[in-house]
């Protein structure tokens, strides 16, 4: 599926949800919960998000010029950003990761339920994704 | 807690009627800042639509009219607090400027090398950081009072750590993050002993206990309006005068000065000696309607009835299963910090604001204290006068279902 397509279905996902700001932040901690915790031995500096004020994790590596993506947060709500964005970006190439615009938060309007604060962190989520994706 | 006035005082402050993401505010963020009743609103507005002019050398009828209500929140304050003459008030843009006046006005003539300044470990930063700009400046050594598990002044360690070389001792009256009451008076005491210069950050409690710094014997005490229902960027520098009179001036500019030369400049008298430039008008006098709002209500009623709702929020969270309050002090005010076993704190600010409820999360700028609790940060409850016993009962019902997912 493409970065697009993913997008789509994600934006479907939050339709349901009728812009409820206590069901969307509940079904974005399920989504965190959903994503594998990352190992504790990755946890590391190295490995931080930097400009989230909660704890953020990505573990990236690239085989066959896809990149594979694990991370983990400290916060549920982040968390389940992370998971977001790992699932549009996650098995893609470095190519597709760079070129994709990510439309899905202005469409669903996700600045309004999660705050500036973690606005900025998904954005620097974002970043350090296209980085390393362009780096590795 | 039956006779206080609490319906009446809710409908005086316009913001407490407002919804928030289809709940009903409840508003248990002031620590941070309190809200502002019709009365100061309407204090600031008035200015600006009656009398707005430049105060001081104006000869004008509207100079006139400004200057006199600016000065006459000075003497409100003076006698607020119980000081002894108009001298002693500064104002300033807050506490965090007025605890910078006094450093940076005393590290250019009171300190000698090697002297140290005594803190605590619970300060604020606004505590810490202008004591550290002027002890790596004059090469002083700044000495920190421990503090114990449940968040009181260690009074043993503070007094082993007095020595000949102490020049000045500043501490937290109130502290923002645990809520404790420091025995301020019994620490000045211990200043006066050995003539060390005492400075006390009011941050926290000027709008919850009666201040007294005659009584207190202080040589300076430090405040906000915005944090006792006034509006931001006024705050109050209580000195001593005999001290403020020996101690140069913090800035330069208009106001401060009575005759200046391109060869010699001469300072203005006491308190505007500190006040250069144009100072924050409206705000002052809107800060005299905050200081006559809590007048009118009683200090000490506002006290006995924020005893109460603390005794009972205090009641309220021990009955919840899974959280640590943290800063469990016997003598407190209703400030409580939490952490809570499932839920980060981060999502919890979100999550209760999904509720219409507003409460802060963080380190609270107290990021040593945190280091001590081995915490990065907490949420944070703090009342008010107009918090009411159902607004903590929603909060407990509300915080215990989060909880419970």
């Amino acid at each position: 599926m493409s970065t697009v397509q993913i997008q789509n279905d994600i934006i479907d996902d939050f339709k349901i949800l009728d812009g409820d700001l206590e069901m969307t932040l509940n079904y974005l901690m399920e989504l965190g919960e959903s994503l594998n915790d990352l190992d504790e031995k990755y946890k590391i500096d190295d490995n931080l998000v930097k400009g989230c004020q909660s704890k953020v994790w990505l573990k990236c590596t690239k085989e066959d010029n896809k990149i594979y993506l694990e991370g983990d947060s400290n916060t549920a709500i982040t968390k389940g950003l992370l998971s977001i964005l790992i699932k549009i970006f996650n098995k893609k190439t470095p190519e597709e990761i760079a070129d994709t615009n990510l439309f899905f938060i202005s469409e669903i309007g996700l600045n309004r339920f999660i705050g500036t604060q973690r606005s900025n962190g998904l954005e620097s989520m974002e970043k350090k994704i296209k980085l390393l994706a362009l780096t590795l | 807690m039956n006779n206080f006035p609490l319906t009446k005082i809710r409908d005086d402050f316009p913001i407490l009627k407002s919804r928030i993401n289809n709940h009903q505010l409840v508003y248990f963020d002031n620590a941070a800042t309190t809200q502002k009743p019709q009365s100061v609103i309407d204090g600031i507005s008035n200015y600006y639509k009656s009398y707005n002019a430049n105060i001081h050398r104006g000869i004008h009828s509207l100079a006139e009219k400004a200057t006199e209500e600016f000065e006459e929140t000075r003497s409100l304050v003076k006698e607020f607090i119980n000081a002894s003459s108009e001298n002693e008030i500064i104002f300033t843009r807050g506490t965090t400027e007025g605890i910078n006046l006094i450093s940076s006005s005393l590290s250019k003539f009171y300190f000698n090398e090697g002297d140290e300044i005594i803190i605590s470990e619970m300060e604020h930063h606004s505590n810490i950081v202008p004591w550290q700009m002027i002890a790596d400046e004059n090469k002083l050594n700044l000495k920190v009072i421990n503090v114990s598990e449940n968040g009181e002044i260690d009074m043993d360690h503070f007094n082993s750590l007095i020595s000949e070389k102490t020049k000045l001792v500043s501490i937290v009256y109130i502290s923002n993050t645990l809520g404790t009451i420091n025995p301020v008076k019994k620490i000045i005491e211990k200043c006066k002993e050995n003539n060390i210069l005492s400075v006390v950050d009011g941050a926290q409690s000027s709008a919850h206990k009666k201040i007294d710094v005659t009584d207190l014997n202080c040589d300076f005490y430090v405040f906000s309006a915005h944090k006792m229902y006034g509006p931001t960027g006024v705050g109050v520098v209580y000195g001593k005068e005999e001290i403020l009179e020996k101690m140069p001036p913090y800035m330069g500019g208009g106001e401060m000065i009575k005759d200046v030369s391109f060869s010699n400049t001469s300072y203005n008298n006491l308190p505007y000696k500190f006040e250069a430039g144009t100072p924050n008008i409206g705000d002052v006098i809107g800060f005299k309607e905050a200081i006559n709002y809590i007048k009118n209500i009683g200090i000490d009623n506002i006290e006995t009835y924020e005893i109460s709702l603390k005794k009972y929020t205090e009641d309220a969270l021990k009955k919840i299963d899974g959280i640590k309050v943290v800063g469990t002090a016997k003598d407190k005010v209703g400030i409580f910090s939490f952490t809570t076993k499932k839920v980060h704190y981060y999502d919890l600010g979100l999550l209760l604001d999904a509720k219409g409820i507003a409460l802060r999360t963080g380190h609270h700028c107290t990021q040593p204290l945190m280091d001590k609790y081995s915490l990065d940060g907490t949420a944070r409850l703090s009342l008010a006068i107009y918090n009411s016993t159902e607004e903590v009962d929603y909060f407990v019902e509300s915080l215990s279902n989060l909880i419970k997912r």
